[in-house]
């Protein structure tokens, strides 16, 4: 019987740890109602075929352009990796994420991400950092976005930052021990509802114009990770009316593209072309698009996107044995069937249910 | 670096290791080295005040040791008679006596000058222009801990002085029993001769006291993270508005101060303790289940007994057999107070250790008040000791386990009545409590004012849970070691019980993002 004593401490310590795992994922949060951007980063692993364009970039980028209708509509396979307030560090550490999975034709940054060098509020680092799976990247990128009040074992076992949860736990916490349930489409936040946009807040004066060196280090490190890659490295400033771009901004991007020889558009310059109509095509009086701006949006990116080298009109297409019209056919359905939802809601409440707060 | 941060847990973790991995005969060498980098870790100067005492002190005991010697051999060598000796001997002592009081002035003097600069600034200048009152403070680098190593290192002097024992020769074996990491921030205050045994001995990894001191570290963590610091926030906002809290709050902020207070520091004490268990270094305990006391000299004989028993040995015996303490003593006798005259040097003594213990405790009238009243209850008790005796006579049920149990709950209320000295102004004190027992309403709960406190449900359910698994393991405790208890139980037993506990202060511990740990209330002191 002299192995009863180390059995029994193995299988003690694994019960223990599995028990510690468990209330780990009932402690973490699932990100199901009000707020679901928790779940964007984790949800790329789900992906089962490539991708030729990938946005990376802030609220600016996963609310403003529709993955879907690129594919249905210019046969574009795209996918965003964009967070609440994804820093462009943090877009640096999930390109090199992404590139261990698949190399896209493209990649298409929003630089608006270039305003804010330093996290200002943990729960973002935390819904950005949290999903991604665990490599040098996310090491990476905790450490070099991570708050001073921050630790990194608090992301290496992240029941050290949610157990006080323990007191308001809720019963998605239960519904979605296993894991949460599907929310973005390819990375897009979709929203049907529409507030149009009012009086904005007056643009503040700025002492100084220039963005955080740092900003610019990281900016250069995506286009050379790009150029080395060989993937076309894209800059583009999405249609939203705030927070403001200033022209000294403007400028300064326009400069480090044309000096980088890149493609820029910036959006807000030519919404009309796009075609958006503030009084429609906005959820939020003006911050981020709806679906029919994101859609809008996607129309008006389709063309240019398809003009730059790699990307290709994939219907009909196999990718590693995978047709991609099947796969894409899911997303389709899952998008139609949300919006659908959503627009019946709109229509009968004046508000989304899951996006309202008393 | 907090006892109960994650950076000191890491800290203590690669301690442990290299601990056990260099040969043992350098395992002081790495204590000092690591005991060094703990207390730098706040800023090198912070390194420089412990160090002034450990190397002062260190002189002077040798000094001293080495005037013993240079008396010994003279007597031997040159066998002077009684006279010459006498003579000889009040010479030797009077130059030991002038080392001594060179480091009691010097190292009391910069925990004085650190410590108690600011608050005698306030008092003059509210005596000599009270119209201004304000005064410039001014603003010191205070060590961690300057109270305790100031203590324990003058505690060694003294007893060096005293012929107790030898002086160490070592004066880096001297500076690792000043400095020690896991006890120099707040004790316990260890004897020299006891700690030197501990700390100087090779010790081989032994599991089973690894085990035993990361379980009372965890109960230590437990104490600290689920209890203390969940109260916390809500004592404080009781105790700092009395105008807002009254009624029957004054008495759940008595209460709840008294119960922070323990788990707390008694947590503190379960961390140094244990860590220092996994060096396999043995402190003295600083709590003996104080709440099982039955009357407050009982109490104070379990509640920082380290304090407690230093003041004892170093001011109330002194003080007590003093030749000043006698002279009085005598010239009450002859003014009439024949009983008196015997009790007053054990209540002139009794007196300047509590008088003292308030000053240890922090510069503020408050704190001495509190220090006073403790010390005239006690004296006030042992006035009635005879009608006590006389009414146990009279009422012998009262000999019985419930009596038993009220003074205990009597003890303890009388603590807590006594600690609100600590944070309501002298005057206020008396007022709350009027006011506790004039509109002291159980009704009052539920005015609003309790869900003000910041306390969820959930809160008081983990404080309850909590408070009953303290006081199930301080009545398991009576009857012998809690640890010894459990280890005797079957591995699934023994397992299940630390997980349960581990989870508690896992999930229920007040840490990390969304809490400003407390610190311990016992390392401003």
């Amino acid at each position: 019987m002299r192995w009863k004593k180390p059995v029994c401490v193995l299988l003690l310590t694994l019960a223990g740890v599995t028990a510690l795992a468990g209330i780990q994922r009932l402690l973490m949060p699932k990100y199901m109602g009000l707020v679901v951007e928790g779940n964007f980063t984790s949800e790329y692993y789900e992906e089962t075929t490539p991708h030729d364009v990938l946005f990376l970039g802030n609220c600016e980028v996963y609310e403003n352009i529709s993955p879907i209708v690129l594919w249905r509509e210019f046969g574009i396979t795209s996918y965003i990796r964009g967070n609440a307030q994804q820093l462009i560090a943090q877009s640096y550490y999930l390109l090199e994420d992404t590139l261990r999975y698949e190399t896209p034709a493209a990649v298409v940054f929003n630089v608006s991400a270039m305003q804010q060098f330093d996290q200002d509020n943990e729960s973002y680092n935390r819904m950005t950092l949290d999903g991604m799976r665990w490599s040098a990247s996310k090491w990476n990128a905790i450490r070099s976005t991570m708050m001073e009040d921050e630790h990194m074992i608090e992301y290496i076992f992240p029941i050290l930052r949610f157990h006080s949860r323990f007191a308001e736990l809720e019963p998605d916490d239960l519904t979605y021990f296993m894991g949460s349930g599907k929310v973005a489409h390819n990375g897009y936040y979709l929203r049907a509802d529409v507030r149009p946009a009012g009086d904005l807040p007056v643009e503040r004066r700025r002492s100084d114009y220039s963005f955080d060196p740092r900003a610019w280090e990281y900016l250069e490190k995506i286009r050379v990770l790009c150029e080395e890659n060989g993937i076309t490295f894209v800059l583009m400033k999405a249609p939203s009316l705030y927070p403001a771009w200033y022209d000294q901004w403007e400028v300064q991007i326009e400069e480090y593209a044309s000096e980088h020889n890149l493609l820029y558009v910036n959006c807000l310059e030519v919404s009309d072309e796009i075609g958006i109509d503030f009084t429609t095509d906005t959820y939020d009086a003006g911050l981020h698009m709806n679906v029919y701006g994101a859609e809008k949006m996607a129309r008006y990116f389709g063309p240019v996107l398809l003009a730059l080298p790699g990307v290709k009109d994939r219907r009909g297409s196999v990718s590693d044995g995978i047709d991609l019209d099947s796969v894409w056919q899911e997303k389709c359905d899952f998008y139609d069937q949300m919006k659908a939802s959503q627009e019946e809601e709109f229509a009968e409440l004046g508000y989304i249910k899951q996006f309202y707060i008393q | 670096m907090s006892l109960v941060s994650y950076e000191f847990l890491a800290f203590f973790a690669v301690a442990a290791v290299l601990y056990y991995i260099v040969p043992k005969r350098f395992q002081w060498i790495l204590l000092l080295a690591v005991s060094f980098l703990f207390y730098a870790g706040g800023g090198v100067v912070y390194l420089l005040y412990p160090l002034i005492t450990a190397v002062s002190t260190w002189f002077l005991a040798l000094r001293i040791g080495k005037a013993d010697s240079a008396a010994q051999a003279y007597i031997q060598e040159q066998k002077p008679d009684k006279e010459q000796k006498k003579a000889y001997q009040a010479r030797i002592r009077k130059r030991k006596m002038r080392l001594m009081m060179a480091g009691i002035l010097l190292n009391f003097g910069i925990l004085a000058v650190l410590k108690y600069t600011n608050f005698l600034l306030g008092n003059l200048s509210v005596l000599f222009s009270p119209e201004d009152g304000a005064v410039r403070q001014i603003s010191w680098v205070l060590p961690l801990g300057i109270s305790y190593y100031t203590f324990q290192t003058m505690g060694y002097l003294i007893d060096v002085f005293r012929g107790r024992y030898k002086p160490e020769r070592n004066l880096f074996r001297f500076m690792l029993f000043v400095t020690y990491f896991p006890q120099m921030i707040s004790g316990p205050i260890s004897c020299f001769d006891q700690l030197r045994k501990e700390l100087f001995e090779e010790h081989s990894f032994d599991g089973t006291k690894i085990t035993f001191g990361l379980w009372r570290i965890l109960w230590g963590f437990f104490k600290k993270l689920v209890i203390a610091d969940r109260l916390a926030s809500a004592v404080a906002m009781i105790t700092v508005s009395p105008d807002t809290y009254d009624g029957i709050y004054v008495l759940i902020g008595m209460l709840g101060y008294t119960l922070q207070l323990y788990a707390d520091f008694s947590g503190c004490m379960d961390i140094v303790i244990g860590v220092s268990q996994c060096f396999g270094i043995r402190l003295p305990e600083n709590f003996q289940r104080p709440f099982g006391a039955k009357n407050l000299s009982e109490f104070w004989r379990r509640w920082h007994m380290t304090l407690t028993g230093w003041f004892r040995e170093y001011i109330f015996f002194p003080v007590s057999t003093s030749r000043f303490c006698k002279t009085v003593s005598r010239l009450a006798g002859k003014l009439g107070m024949k009983k008196g005259s015997k009790k007053l040097p054990v209540y002139i003594a009794n007196l300047l250790v509590w008088l003292v213990t308030g000053i240890w405790h922090g510069a503020s009238w408050n704190f001495i008040l509190w220090g006073l009243a403790n010390g005239i209850v006690m004296m006030v008790s042992q006035e009635f000791t005879g009608l006590y005796r006389s009414f146990h006579r009279r009422f012998p049920k009262t000999d019985g386990k419930a009596y038993g149990v009220f003074e205990k709950v009597r003890t303890g209320l009388l603590f807590a009545v006594l600690l609100m000295f600590q944070y309501y102004p002298f005057g206020t004190v008396f007022v709350m409590l009027g006011n506790l027992f004039m509109t002291g309403r159980p009704s009052q709960l539920f005015d609003g004012r309790l869900a003000g406190l910041g306390l969820t449900a959930a809160d008081f359910i983990v404080l309850a849970v909590g408070l009953i698994l303290v006081l199930l393991i301080g009545i398991l405790q009576e009857t012998g070691s809690v640890r010894l208890k459990l280890a005797e139980k079957p591995l699934v037993v023994r397992y299940t019980a630390i997980f349960l506990l581990f989870v508690m202060v896992l999930v229920a511990g007040c840490y990390g993002h969304g809490y400003d740990a407390s610190q311990f209330i016992y390392n401003q002191f």
